[in-house]
């Protein structure tokens, strides 16, 4: 196998703040295939598991945040890897989770999280017909992350 | 409770004796909200055009509200685009004069205190295309057509529609396009120089075009005393 061809982005995901599976869409075979149920399932259980990781946060307690100030987040779980695919799991402020599927020699899966959370604010957020925590069928979207993730 | 005797009782629905009373009229307060320089718009240079840019998050931000407003508001698509219009045109009205201030002040060597407004049918095309354009989009239109049927129905044609650059139309209303509102800013700036029209409308211009995909039409559709008065202007040379 040719080195170049070992970076894959197989798969992303978008978890809303209830745990909800709102986006999903393969970029790339690689995957085994999963019927619908099943990722509306991992969506769940992975929400959860993200939710109790937070709170085993081994950190010491820090002091009462000042006036004004937020407490440092904890970010929980940020990637789960195994010997064929890595996922890396970025959250946002407001509580969404991205879930990008990818293999383990891809770099830089941070820059490319973040990117898809870039595309999520502007097409998704800014377009005045998507309801809020619903599951997102925007055609614009769709484009930038295929522009963006389908390699020619 | 007192009894009262209907006979006295003065002829006015039961509610009104339990309503509240209006509370007095509160006096006007000004809403306009001066920045810490204490210069409000209205002290700002006419001319200011070089800095005048915004930024699109935030002009996405407000145009994405009066969007979901007037989507909330309507039945129909084309109440929707036909609000949408009417939001524009006032915009379309004022900006003809300002436009033409801005113009005179660009060639300051000109004699001229105003520029003209354009009286011919392709002067003013040639106006929205190019400075109309330039001054809300930084670009001018992509084309100008003529349609081949109807010699009162001019078609400029914008690929990329600035306003419409976050918004996908879900599929249960694709004949919306919410340049619809660019459209009622073109009306206003015909209606504003004197070229009254039959309505200017935003069309999608079809799935055939790959390389632009949101490629929108502007139909502008002029009255029938308009391309007369052209005609006699034209024969009068």
């Amino acid at each position: 196998m040719q080195g170049s061809d070992v970076k894959v982005v197989f798969a992303l995901l978008i978890i809303n703040k209830a745990g909800g599976l709102i986006y999903n869409r393969t970029f790339a075979p690689g995957l085994q295939k999963l019927d619908s149920n099943d990722y509306l399932i991992l969506a769940g259980t992975f929400h959860g598991i993200h939710a109790i990781s937070r709170s085993i946060n081994p950190a010491p307690a820090s002091p009462p945040p000042l006036p004004g100030h937020r407490k440092t987040p904890t970010t929980g779980i940020e990637s789960v890897e195994s010997s064929h695919f890595r996922m890396t799991c970025f959250q946002t402020s407001t509580g969404v989770k991205f879930l990008l599927f990818t293999s383990p020699e891809q770099p830089n899966t941070d820059t490319v999280v973040r990117r898809c959370y870039e595309i999520y604010g502007d097409y998704v957020i800014k377009n005045p017909f998507y309801s809020m925590e619903m599951p997102i069928r925007v055609e614009k979207f769709d484009r930038a992350l295929g522009g963006y993730l389908v390699r020619p | 409770m007192p009894d009262l005797n209907p006979a006295q009782e003065p002829p006015l629905p039961s509610k009104d004796t339990t309503s509240i009373p209006l509370p007095p009229p509160k006096q006007f307060v000004p809403s306009l909200r001066y920045p810490s320089n204490r210069k409000s718009i209205y002290d700002r240079n006419l001319n200011r055009t070089k800095t005048s840019d915004i930024s699109l998050a935030s002009f996405a931000y407000l145009f994405n509200a009066l969007i979901t407003y007037h989507h909330a508001q309507s039945g129909s698509v084309s109440e929707i685009e036909n609000r949408l219009n009417r939001a524009g045109y006032p915009i379309g009205i004022k900006l003809l004069d300002l436009l033409l201030y801005r113009q005179v002040a660009a060639q300051s060597s000109s004699s001229r205190n105003t520029a003209a407004r354009p009286t011919r049918m392709i002067d003013l095309l040639q106006f929205i295309q190019g400075t109309l354009w330039r001054a809300l989009f930084n670009r001018p239109a992509d084309a100008l057509e003529q349609s081949t049927t109807k010699k009162n129905e001019y078609m400029i044609i914008d690929n990329e529609p600035v306003v419409n650059t976050f918004i996908s139309i879900p599929k249960e209303m694709s004949q919306l396009n919410c340049a619809a509102f660019v459209a009622g800013i073109i009306e206003g700036v015909c209606d504003a120089a004197g070229f009254s029209t039959d309505g200017v409308s935003a069309h999608w211009a079809g799935e055939g075009d790959e390389m632009w995909p949101g490629k929108t039409i502007y139909l502008l559709r002029f009255r029938e005393s308009v391309i007369e008065r052209e005609e006699a202007l034209k024969a009068g040379g």
